[in-house]
């Protein structure tokens, strides 16, 4: 049975800049700079074509957070299920209409904008399964039946993913979409038979190569071989591991001074500006540089999940968590990637990673998260 | 102040724990990945560091200017010219059929280098240049360059290339370079990186090839930073090589290129030795080839004509060819049978045609004989038959010891490859060759410079010089290095009795001057400039018992590659010596009417330092001379295609003279045209 929000007084204005979360926006803030500094240097020295148009987004993307942050956050969970249909749409509709790149169908035009629909789609998720919980309360959440809504929440939009296919967004909407999950205190066990079929689905991937039914392209598996063993082809397939590990290596303890990477800047990174732009940092600022920025992130999730647990508004706490966890998984694994412990699936470096549509989405989500805590309960 | 406030919510206790679980979970990925930082950029990054160095810095080799290559007075023999070429990037040209469609509008593009370029094109990265033209005009060079513009991906560049500007009439001392090949490339094993250069030329044949090492000179260093693709960056830097040191050859420029014209495109060699210095004024083989076709690369047609020419234009015939030298070994024989004692200054010997050896009879070529006569009219009239008498008596040991040390026999140290050695055969050497003992028929063979005897024009050249001096005149090409000369060498004595060469310089002397001398016609009218030498005609074909029965054939009668060679020897002055000469005119005929009279104008336009005095010449010689000599310069033979020789090798002198019809025996092996034996 959900608990209805006793009646407040209404914010005025001042008060909702001053509940702010301002450390998470001068985090946000940090990291962003960290990734025009990058840009600015893959660029070999030059705001074009890449930093300048990042900052331009940046700027766009916090009065976005700002003023997402001021709505109250009972709107959001009006709209949230709305948002999901949405995406959905989009998503489907970039199977109709999507443009192609690097052998996936990953784009969709609306107008001027270039839109990729599963950046929106991961934190369409999120609010979904924040509002379902929100309105299921606590007591029926593991119950076996109320457990298939959010499943199918999270596998409608995963099947359409892979269809493009993506496996690194997939990856994060089934993990993103877990994570709301277990902060709704869905019993611990059906994670474990989570963890169980994820393991025979991978073995069954692996297995079905080379029959009628495989089920990934090529290229995915030829990354996952990679992955296993880079060396074993470092100029064809593991040429971008190869590379990336040696300049994320060659970086050193304090890296070897801002702008003079030479992997990047001589082109053996592939993807420099947006995928692997982290070995970029590493390279030119060491081990120093890169810890420095993984505890950045970290306080970024921090800060997410503390302001989760001291929000008493049930949505407001689920959807903090949940861009919290999506935040923490979009970073990991992109970091996992370069440095050799996960396969190349193509996750971007959250905020620093030269891209429109996931920089505005992930802004807007922070957009949410700040509405969540200033227009947390008080008292 | 009261304000009513709303009943406090409680937390959620379950949510607050299950986001610390959550956070937990994030602080060990985090911690793993920290680690894994770590274990990169702290443990292994020394590793690391050294692949990315390797990744980025790319070692590149300067070629060294090649040295160039000078005769005797200065004048080039081999130049590095400035190679324009034209080369296309794929990737800045866009559409290249357009692109080379444009450009065969300015320069020529063949269709077969058309297909070359776009067959390269598929094969090679976008960014590499692919040559699309060599060695351009400087006017198609400056074209191209204007038009720059309206070419994308088209680049002009300079290298440089190799070039002889006097091409064929030195074409075989000097040589050519060319593109490393794959033999070469495996026979260096990779000790040389720069034989790896694409387009790095390295010395063929010549002087070129022997005298690579100084010719070459050493490589810089470029340290050159590259990108992922192998595109230059920047240079890093840069260790300048050593240029190659420059040669100057004994070569008189104007005398070989006079020589070459003088023999006109016959089968033939002429050899001319300074004989105080041992300095080769000119080693000509005839007929040349173009060099430049060879560097700028010889289409297979031409290839093939040079091969199949029956003149064999690719042959060093002056070192590297070897003849029976005819009677011109007489003066081997004569110095052999002196020195042995086994005759006299005044020794005379009757000739009546033919000497008898058990049942066999050994021809002289006069048939009627020459009747007595003693070594200088011996020489003078080239009696066959007093030689076979002196060799007979002084054997065949003896005669080869003189031979060696005359030069035949021996290997001349010069900077061509292919120089022959000759041969000067002994009993020993027959038995080591065939298995079988020496005859006494082969002695006599041996003693008119027939049968197993073989030398090539140099060492006749040599063998002049060292009976004109007196000396172990040794030949030598390289006269300075570097732009320094080398010392003058003193020549050692020859350890022959003086009067012993004396008597064979006064038969060399009666050869020209004599009223009875072979190659009276070919003496030098000068005062004070006397011509001293020795024909020689070597019978490269067996003359049977019925043939000579009938008569022998005339010269004129025998296709060519059957007619015997021309041979002569000879040196002047006479009483001061100072250049020695040697001619054999390839089926020439007779040594007398065809290679003398070369020898005669070679060997005057060296005593005289350019155009002789008409005065010089026989009587009946001057006009043509003259007329020679004011009718235009015939065409140079740098002009003249190389895939028409000449199809006979009629003699372009007067008749042939007598007939010489040298011996033959049971035991003669048919005299070989000028394949070496053994």
């Amino acid at each position: 049975m959900p608990r209805l929000a006793p009646p407040e007084a209404p914010l005025s204005p001042l008060q909702k800049v001053l509940r702010f979360h301002w450390g998470l926006a001068l985090l946000i803030a940090a990291v962003a700079c960290v990734g025009f500094l990058m840009l600015y240097s893959v660029a070999g020295g030059d705001l074009d074509p890449w930093a300048s148009r990042q900052m331009v987004r940046f700027a766009a993307g916090m009065a976005l957070m700002f003023g997402v942050a001021m709505i109250h956050i009972r709107y959001w969970r009006t709209l949230a299920p709305l948002s999901y249909v949405g995406s959905l749409t989009l998503l489907a509709a970039v199977e109709v209409a999507g443009h192609t790149g690097m052998g996936a169908t990953r784009w969709i035009a609306i107008g001027p904008l270039q839109l990729q629909p599963s950046e929106l789609m991961k934190i369409a998720v999120v609010l979904a399964l924040a509002r379902y919980y929100d309105w299921l309360g606590e007591g029926r959440v593991s119950r076996p039946l109320w457990l298939l809504p959010p499943l199918l929440l999270i596998l409608v939009p995963m099947a359409l993913v892979l269809k493009q296919p993506d496996l690194g967004t997939a990856l994060l909407l089934a993990l993103g979409g877990g994570a709301v999950m277990w902060l709704a205190g869905v019993h611990w066990g059906y994670f474990l038979a989570a963890i169980a079929l994820g393991a025979g689905l991978v073995t069954a991937v692996l297995e079905s190569r080379g029959t009628d039914w495989q089920l990934l392209k090529d290229y995915q598996y030829r990354r996952i071989e990679t992955f296993l063993n880079p060396e074993s082809d470092p100029l064809g397939a593991g040429y971008h591991i190869t590379q990336s590990k040696i300049a994320f290596g060659s970086g050193g303890l304090s890296g070897r001074g801002f702008m003079q990477g030479t992997q990047t800047r001589l082109n053996f990174l592939p993807e420099k500006h947006t995928d692997f732009i982290f070995t970029t940092l590493a390279e030119e600022f060491g081990f120093v540089g890169a810890l420095s920025l993984l505890i950045l992130y970290g306080l970024i999730t921090l800060f997410c999940i503390v302001s989760a647990m001291a929000n008493r508004d049930r949505f407001g706490a689920l959807l903090t968590g949940g861009i919290g966890a999506t935040f923490f998984l979009f970073f990991s694994v992109n970091m996992a990637m370069v440095t050799g412990l996960a396969p190349v699936v193509g996750v971007p470096l959250p905020l620093v990673s030269y891209g429109g549509s996931a920089m505005l989405v992930l802004l807007l989500a922070f957009g949410l998260a700040q509405s969540a805590h200033v227009h947390r309960p008080r008292g | 102040m009261s304000r009513w406030r709303p009943a406090p919510v409680p937390r959620s206790a379950r949510l607050t724990r299950r986001a610390a679980i959550l956070f937990a979970l994030q602080g060990g990925v985090m911690g793993a990945l920290a680690w894994r930082m770590r274990k990169l950029q702290v443990d292994d990054a020394q590793r690391y560091r050294l692949l990315a160095e390797e990744n980025r810095i790319n070692i590149r080799l300067i070629p060294p200017a090649r040295g160039q290559i000078f005769d005797r007075r200065g004048q080039p023999l081999a130049v590095n010219r400035q190679n324009y070429r034209v080369t296309l990037v794929r990737e800045q040209a866009g559409d290249v059929e357009a692109v080379l469609d444009r450009l065969s509008r300015l320069i020529e593009i063949p269709d077969h280098d058309r297909e070359r370029i776009l067959r390269e094109m598929t094969r090679k990265p976008a960014f590499v240049p692919i040559p699309v033209a060599e060695h351009l005009s400087w006017e198609d060079f400056a074209r191209v360059n204007a038009n720059a513009p309206a070419l994308p991906g088209i680049d002009v560049e300079v290298g440089q290339t190799r070039f002889y500007p006097h091409g064929p009439s030195l074409a075989h001392t000097v040589g050519y370079v060319g593109r490393v090949n794959e033999r070469e490339l495996e026979a260096d094993g990779g000790a040389t990186p720069l034989l790896q250069i694409p387009d790095f030329q390295i010395g063929k044949t010549g002087v070129e090839t022997r005298a690579e090492d100084v010719l070459r000179g050493a490589a810089g260093l470029s340290r050159i930073e590259v990108n992922a693709r192998g595109r230059k960056v920047r240079e890093l830097s840069r260790e300048e090589g050593q240029p190659g040191a420059d040669l100057q050859l004994t070569i008189d420029l104007d005398l070989q290129r006079y020589v070459m014209e003088r023999l006109g495109g016959e089968s033939a060699s002429v050899a001319v030795i300074e004989i105080a210095t041992g300095d080769v004024l000119a080693s000509a083989s005839s007929p040349g080839f173009e060099p430049n076709q060879f560097v700028f690369g010889i289409s297979s047609k031409n290839w093939s004509a040079l091969l199949n020419d029956p003149y064999r234009p690719l042959s060093n015939k002056t070192v590297a060819g070897v003849y029976p030298p005819g009677s011109t070994y007489k003066m081997v024989v004569a110095l052999a049978a002196l020195e042995k004692g086994v005759i006299d200054a005044g020794e005379s010997v009757f000739c009546n045609g033919r000497y008898q050896l058990g049942e066999s009879y050994f021809h002289c070529w006069r048939r009627g004989g020459h009747g007595h006569l003693d070594l200088r009219e011996a020489l003078s009239q080239s009696c066959d038959v007093f030689f076979y008498e002196i060799a007979r008596r002084v054997g065949i040991d003896a005669i080869s010891d003189m031979a060696r040390r005359l030069g035949v026999g021996v290997r001349p140290d010069l900077p061509v490859p292919a120089v022959s050695e000759g041969l000067a055969p002994t009993k020993d050497w027959k038995r080591a060759s065939y298995d079988q003992s020496w005859q006494v028929g082969d002695t006599l063979n041996a003693g008119i410079g027939q049968g197993y005897v073989l030398a090539s024009p140099m060492q006749l050249a040599v063998m002049t010089a060292r009976i004109a001096s007196g000396k172990a005149v040794a030949p030598r090409m390289i006269r300075g290095q570097g732009g320094r000369p080398l010392p003058d060498p003193e020549a050692p004595p020859l350890e022959v009795n003086a009067t012993h060469l004396r008597l064979v310089r006064e038969g060399m002397w009666s050869v020209m001057n004599a009223s009875r001398g072979t190659a009276r016609k070919s003496r030098i009218y000068a005062d004070g400039v006397e011509f001293a030498g020795k024909t020689g005609t070597s019978q490269v074909r067996r003359i049977t018992a019925a043939e000579r029965a009938a008569g022998v054939f005339r010269n004129e009668d025998l296709p060519w590659n059957r007619r015997d060679h021309a041979l002569f020897v000879g040196y002047a002055p006479y009483d001061a010596p100072r250049y020695a000469v040697s001619t054999v005119v390839e089926h020439g005929g007779g040594g007398s009417s065809t290679a003398a009279p070369i020898a005669r104008d070679v060997i005057m336009r060296a005593l005289w330092g350019g155009e002789p005095p008409l005065s010089a010449y026989p009587p009946g010689e001057r006009e043509a001379e003259m007329e020679r000599r004011i009718r235009p310069p015939a065409p140079r033979p740098e002009d003249a295609a190389p895939e028409a020789p000449p199809t006979t090798g009629a003699a372009p002198e007067a008749p042939a003279g007598p007939s010489p019809t040298p011996a033959t025996s049971p035991v003669d092996p048919s005299a070989p045209a000028s394949g070496r034996r053994a």
